[in-house]
């Protein structure tokens, strides 16, 4: 087992005996941050270029083909136009309002992208109470695009905003309780501790029917937190132009979109650290050699591997199924979803309780 | 240590829309036009005001949502020590929950969960 506590440790000793421990403590933190950017945008931009090959070979297209080899460059040549096309700024706008929506949505994001973890000791936060702390983050962005809708003086905006708003905190709860059924599962809401825990069985083999029926549901409300179809209402195009970010332009509009790409991400990760194991190797018992070739491919890979492989379930999702009607959308989460959800966290509790877990 | 990092993660969120913002603003033309700081609604002159009262179905499900939003808070302390208490904690959260869906079906009873 690859164990990314040697590397950061390594790096920590080595700080600490060339400058005194504070100017080290700093350094750290500057790394951490800079490495944790990188790969934020990064992901931010192998993400987009996926949605596009992907969606391309649903729909029989070949997708970007012209820029680079395959394409590839096509994703850093649109990061580059977005920087260089003009900030509009509108008029009747509520100036501090509209500067300050773009930061809270990435704000949310990256927070919750920092506690993602890639592999072993390859975690930015890991509080005690981590799962807790995912929620509180990730419910921040709605407070972001609230903003950007009522800020923007515009009546698309502000229809797109309160659609997304009310779905947001509708799916949320959903979402919360999907955590919590893992949590009763698990016992303890450290991140780092539930992986660890897996590691003799992925918590969806583990927790059997009431996990499978979480991540079902934790799925499709993570499709509607990220406003993407077919829970696309806040920005339907046909009839709300752009939704919530219609008035932004340049790289105003391009921190939401990168946020919204990035929540996917994040969404997968989640359920992939959640239900599907982390960074840990598929093991299955008494196959001693299998489970021993299973070791050899690192923690990064199973962990990116998983959420890749959710994130292109959910990019099929998209491409699947029509967009909802609007009166469905609160339907199918408060009078399915929520029941479904509590009686789910009622036999997982006494499948807990009885111990009927493998 | 972990607040620390925390802090770090939220300056480092800041610094990265700042910037963005930054670089675009000193890279990107400007250009001025009496239209083009006007709202976009299709091309057409905007009619009347933004900032109105809003209809009453969203702070319906907000309130709902506040509900249960309090309930997870008060659950996942409960979650992290089922495995202890054993029994006892299927007990208690059932009386818990009950109170819980009462509300949920006395909304769902006064029609709060139709979409109207």
């Amino acid at each position: 087992m690859y164990n990314f506590e040697i590397i950061t440790s390594a790096i920590d000793h080595f700080l600490h005996s060339v400058m005194p421990a504070q100017l080290a403590v700093i350094t750290e933190c500057v790394l951490i941050a800079v490495c944790t950017l990188v790969a934020y945008v990064a992901f931010a931009i192998v993400m987009i270029f996926m949605e596009r090959k992907v969606c391309a070979a649903f729909q029989c297209r070949l997708g970007p083909t012209r820029v680079g080899f395959w394409g590839l460059l096509q994703v850093f040549a649109d990061v580059f136009k977005m920087l260089i096309k003009e900030i509009i700024s509108i008029n009747n706008s509520d100036s501090l309002l509209y500067r300050l929506a773009p930061y809270l949505v990435v704000l949310s994001s990256i927070l919750t992208f920092s506690c993602l973890p890639f592999d072993k000791g390859l975690q930015v936060l890991d509080f005690n109470v981590g799962v807790f702390f995912l929620m509180a983050a990730s419910s921040f962005g709605v407070l972001g695009i609230l903003l950007a809708g009522w800020s923007s003086n515009n009546k698309f905006s502000m229809i797109g905003a309160m659609r997304s708003g009310a779905q947001m905190i509708s799916y949320e709860l959903s979402i919360g309780l999907c955590m919590l059924t893992m949590v009763v599962l698990s016992g303890t809401m450290q991140i780092s501790e539930i992986v660890e825990q897996q590691v003799d069985g992925w918590f969806i083999f583990k927790g059997h029917l009431p996990a499978v029926v979480a991540f079902i549901i934790y799925l499709i409300a993570g499709n509607a937190e990220t406003n993407r179809a077919p829970f696309d209402l806040p920005e339907a195009e046909s009839e709300l132009t752009a939704g919530y970010h219609t008035e932004y332009s340049g790289m105003h509009f391009g921190f939401f979109y990168v946020a919204e790409f990035m929540n996917l991400f994040i969404v997968a990760g989640i359920a992939s650290t959640l239900f599907l194991g982390g960074w840990t190797p598929l093991y299955i018992k008494g196959f001693d050699s299998f489970n021993a070739i299973m070791d050899y491919i690192p923690g990064i890979v199973w962990f990116l591997g998983k959420t890749f492989f959710l994130i292109w379930v959910l990019m099929w999702f998209r491409w699947t199924f029509p967009r909802l009607r609007v009166d469905h959308v609160p339907t199918l989460e408060w009078k399915y979803m929520v029941p479904i959800g509590l009686v789910n966290l009622l036999i997982m509790t006494i499948c807990v309780v009885m111990n009927w877990i493998f | 240590m972990n607040y620390l990092l925390l802090f770090t993660m939220i300056l480092a969120s800041l610094f990265l829309v700042f910037a963005g913002m930054f670089i675009a603003g000193h890279i990107s033309p400007r250009s001025f036009n009496k239209q083009k700081g006007e709202a976009y609604e299709c091309g057409i002159p905007t009619q009347g005001a933004t900032w109105v009262h809003f209809r009453a179905g969203y702070y319906l499900f907000s309130i709902l949502f506040l509900m249960f939003d309090i309930e997870t808070v008060f659950l996942f302390p409960w979650a992290t020590i089922v495995q202890e208490l054993g029994i006892k904690a299927l007990m208690g959260i059932l009386f818990f929950l009950f109170i819980l869906v009462l509300g949920l079906a006395y909304a769902w009873r006064k029609k709060a969960l139709e979409w109207k």
